[in-house]
């Protein structure tokens, strides 16, 4: 997958857990949480859907590393390259 | 709705999910029906937790988030006005609760005040999740609201919104109620129930989850004094790891010899229940000259909150104007339901024949005794039909159609057999809204253990 491909899915989950939230104008680098209403419940449950759809396992400790949408696509490009 | 919602929740933390419903329909307590052409709401009067529209904290936004629907596709439309009428005095309320401050003020110097700082004490056990206190409703209520009048008056709505026992309900769940019906106010579906079960039910199958119709729960498995399973009426046994309920807990206990049907939880279990009429009307109630989307009305100097020695309570009832909200578009057609206090016994152990004539006689004194504030609209009428506890028993298996339950409340939803969980009206979130939030909670808290 490439850091496009990886953004688009990123999107679908977020717009799947949060319908009304609108995305169109997130910019990559402000955290998300200040742009989007998300709680940590919905942050567990993109991690969640990270598991469930591409067997990713983000340990507890690399969660800062999910705070903005570049930060996001890096951490994950290595371990989504290969899907 | 209980159900479902925690269906989907689980079917969302990716767990294999099966809902069984023993209707033919999904929604339990709150669906729908056709007859003579109309598409009908059982159960739903209102939706409460209105406002506001944005942020997360507000409980109705958290519940469609953990759900993942969209509050956009329910297309809520609020309240116009509701009405407390109380012998001879009359509040007005609607979704902003400036205006019952104002009108409270006005009749009763000073109200004000304490209906703000009940408010605050609402939203501060919501914050806290002190749903339950064990204290009586009516016990604390003066030390916000001196006038005995106006406590009767407020405890109406709440009482016949969700208060399972008789005369009194627990101080943390009257706030609750408060909060959910005065501050936050009500609204309705454009669709109706309709359009949130339909939402539930595709939201599940897209999540992975199973809806089965006509499959009843004959029993709970347990093995080792843990749930392992179910068998339906047609004698399947389907095996899992947890089981939540929604029968109710003296009903859930019918399915499950472990645990004890007799127990404290049972006291008071079957004693609340309703009788409601709907009728159809040719024209909008606006044009007969009624404006309020609810009107809650007492005769009597008190309130009477109890099962009736009579067949029906007329002295207080409930009527909602479907139409009097600010759809989108205009409903399909105009109805208005009105909701009394009803003897269960009477309308359970009536003989078939009787039955049938009961419910038109009472149908009729029903509307003959409606307060003078609304108009008559009885030769506006098209169709009509009328429901019991008996009507509620039989499609819904809860014990003498008792709809809130018993009055012992089950927050965390265990049940003495390990996995299995009481959800619905016996784990003590009443209300369409509260029932997904309490299944939404107890299937969240046993996945994540």
């Amino acid at each position: 997958m490439t850091a496009d491909g990886i953004r688009q899915a990123i999107i679908q989950i977020i717009s799947e857990i949060a319908p009304d939230e609108d995305l169109t104008g997130v910019n990559p680098d402000e955290p998300l949480r200040d742009q989007v209403d998300l709680d940590s419940m919905d942050f567990l449950d993109i991690v969640m859907e990270l598991r469930k759809r591409y067997s990713i396992e983000v340990p507890e400790q690399d969660y800062p590393q999910l705070a903005t949408m570049s930060s996001t696509v890096s951490y994950l490009l290595p371990r989504m390259e290969s899907l | 709705m209980a159900g479902m919602a925690a269906g989907l929740r689980l079917a969302l933390y990716g767990k294999k999910t099966l809902v069984l419903e023993r209707h033919s329909r999904p929604g339990g307590l709150n669906s729908w029906y056709r007859a003579g052409g109309y598409q009908l709401d059982v159960g739903l009067h209102a939706l409460t937790n209105y406002n506001p529209a944005a942020g997360r904290d507000a409980p109705l936004n958290r519940l469609l988030r953990r759900l993942r629907l969209s509050r956009a596709a329910l297309a809520l439309a609020p309240q116009k006005e509701s009405w407390i009428l109380h012998y001879g005095a009359k509040l007005v309320f609607n979704n902003d609760f400036a205006c019952l401050l104002d009108n409270a003020q006005a009749r009763f110097p000073g109200a004000a005040d304490g209906l703000r700082k009940l408010a605050a004490e609402a939203r501060r056990h919501y914050m806290e999740n002190r749903f339950f206190t064990g204290e009586s409703a009516r016990a604390r209520l003066p030390e916000f609201i001196a006038d005995p009048m106006l406590r009767e008056m407020i405890l109406m709505p709440v009482m016949f919104y969700g208060c399972a026992g008789q005369e009194d309900m627990d101080w943390g769940q009257f706030l609750i109620i408060f909060m959910s019906v005065f501050e936050e106010g009500l609204c309705r579906p454009q669709g109706g129930i309709r359009a949130i079960i339909d939402l539930l039910t595709e939201r599940l199958e897209r999540a992975g989850g199973e809806l089965r119709l006509k499959a009843g729960v004959r029993s709970v498995i347990t093995r080792d004094g843990a749930a392992a399973g179910v068998i339906l009426d047609n004698g399947e046994v389907i095996e899992g790891g947890a089981v939540f309920s929604s029968a109710g807990w003296v009903e859930s206990a019918a399915l499950c010899p472990e645990m004890d049907p007799a127990g404290d939880a049972a006291a008071g279990a079957g004693v609340m229940s309703f009788l409601e009429s709907i009728h159809v009307l040719d024209r909008p109630a606006a044009q007969l000259g009624l404006d309020a989307s609810i009107i809650f009305y007492n005769n009597a100097p008190r309130f009477s909150y109890r099962k009736p020695d009579a067949p029906v309570d007329l002295n207080s009832g409930v009527v909602c104007v479907a139409g009097n909200f600010g759809y989108e578009s205009p409903l399909p057609f105009e109805q208005i339901r009105v909701t009394h206090i009803a003897n269960p016994d009477y309308w359970m152990l009536a003989p078939d024949k009787l039955y049938l004539s009961a419910k038109e006689e009472w149908r009729a004194r029903s509307l003959a005794s409606l307060p003078m504030d609304l108009p008559d609209f009885r030769s506006a009428i098209t169709f009509h039909d009328t429901f019991t506890p008996r009507t509620i028993h039989k499609f819904t298996g809860k014990l003498n159609g008792a709809v809130y339950g018993a009055p012992a409340k089950h927050p965390g939803g265990d049940t003495p057999v390990k996995g299995l969980y009481v959800i619905g009206t016996d784990q003590g979130l009443l209300g369409v809204t509260g029932a997904m939030i309490g299944g939404v909670a107890v299937a969240a808290r046993a996945a994540l253990v």
